[in-house]
């Protein structure tokens, strides 16, 4: 039996989908065209099968999640994904938190960072300036109402910008949304291996 | 066209999240804001799609705002609620966090809901196979999940733009 991972590992784990994604040779127009299907990419994700049961809600949100992670100016990539973990960690969403401490690791080159978030969640001992986007993000992730004015002025202080404060607050709600999807239809799993 | 060529573009501060957030075209995130205004529009076409979908399911659009007004609620966003509520029709009670439905059915679904939306880590397979237990088929679980899931969105958005709007504020009055 695949098993349940509980930890928060820098080995990205699979997926299982807690309810009977859609087939793909069984998908209308609209979700083929949500899906993105073309003659040269049929592969998609169990995930993205799962979502294309409601396929207006993932139509809107994949672009959405683009702009927020990859749109350009404002906020560095890798401070976004700190914005990302720091939702994955308060929701204990083990795919997302692994899936976004790799991007983070990938560019900044270091797994430093993302080591101690996982070993210390919130109170990982970080630069000044990580640890305050780490702080923000974990308290609007817990609840709106923990993060507060000296939460905001310690973002300023540690040298953001308006653009990259709006970026950090844009990251990290939406991983809000994107936790709750990964977190409750579905476990982590420890990958299968290939023996081939 | 694409998914985002779609999106019906407005003045981004009269969007849900800028509107109610209180955050005016006269503010110093002014640049920023309307450097992201793409975002802004499209979480407005997003609140569309989550609360207002051409295929809703078991769940028409009444309900739908009425579980978005008890998600507010329950995270004193009472504007927002507000809103939602003037669009639940036979559903208001549903809004109401205190409410936990008469029917067994309707306690599961509100159950899990109330779970999501403050509980999420504690989420377990057992609520999704109680969801089930309620006849709520696949499709509308999904459903369920992405109207829960866009409104944690939606409140986080509009209570950190809030904050960018208090500092900038504050430091007016120093």
């Amino acid at each position: 039996m695949t098993e349940i991972l509980h930890k928060f590992t820098r080995s990205i784990p699979d997926w299982r989908p807690r309810i009977e994604p859609i087939k793909l040779d069984e998908a209308n127009s609209d979700q083929l065209e949500a899906l993105q299907i073309t003659p040269s990419n049929t592969k998609v994700s169990d995930y993205v099968l799962t979502l294309a049961h409601d396929v207006e809600s993932l139509k809107v949100r994949s672009p959405l999640f683009n702009a927020i992670m990859y749109d350009k100016g404002g906020m560095s990539r890798s401070e976004r994904e700190i914005g990302a973990i720091g939702a994955s960690i308060v929701n204990r969403c083990i795919y997302c938190a692994s899936v976004h401490a790799s991007r983070h690791a990938q560019l900044t080159k270091s797994d430093d960072v993302t080591d101690k978030i996982f070993v210390d969640g919130e109170n990982a001992k970080l630069s000044a300036r990580d640890a305050a986007i780490l702080k923000f993000a974990v308290k609007l992730s817990d609840a709106p109402s923990r993060a507060n004015k000296d939460d905001l002025n310690e973002l300023k202080t540690v040298g953001l910008h308006e653009e990259e404060i709006l970026d950090l607050i844009l990251s990290t709600s939406l991983f809000g949304w994107a936790n709750r999807l990964m977190h409750v239809l579905g476990d982590p799993v420890r990958p299968t291996v290939n023996e081939d | 066209m694409g998914a985002t060529d779609e999106v019906k573009m407005k003045n981004v501060f009269e969007t849900t999240v800028l509107s109610l957030s209180g955050v005016e075209a006269s503010s110093e995130a002014k640049k920023a804001i309307q450097n992201r205004s793409n975002i802004f529009n499209m979480s407005d076409a997003a609140e569309d799609a989550v609360l207002r979908p051409r295929e809703y399911g078991a769940f028409d659009h009444g309900m739908r705002a009425a579980l978005a007004a008890r998600i507010a609620f329950q995270h004193q966003e009472d504007d927002l609620a507000h809103k939602y509520l003037e669009d639940a029709g036979n559903f208001k009670k549903v809004a109401n966090p205190s409410y936990k439905g008469e029917t067994k059915d309707l306690k599961s679904i509100l159950s899990f809901m109330d779970k999501v939306a403050e509980d999420t880590r504690n989420v377990v397979a057992g609520d999704i196979t109680a969801l089930k237990s309620a006849h709520v088929n696949d499709a509308d679980i999904v459903r369920l999940a992405e109207l829960n899931s866009f409104m944690a969105y939606q409140i986080r958005l509009i209570a950190g733009l809030r904050l960018m709007k208090g500092a900038v504020d504050d430091r007016d009055i120093t």
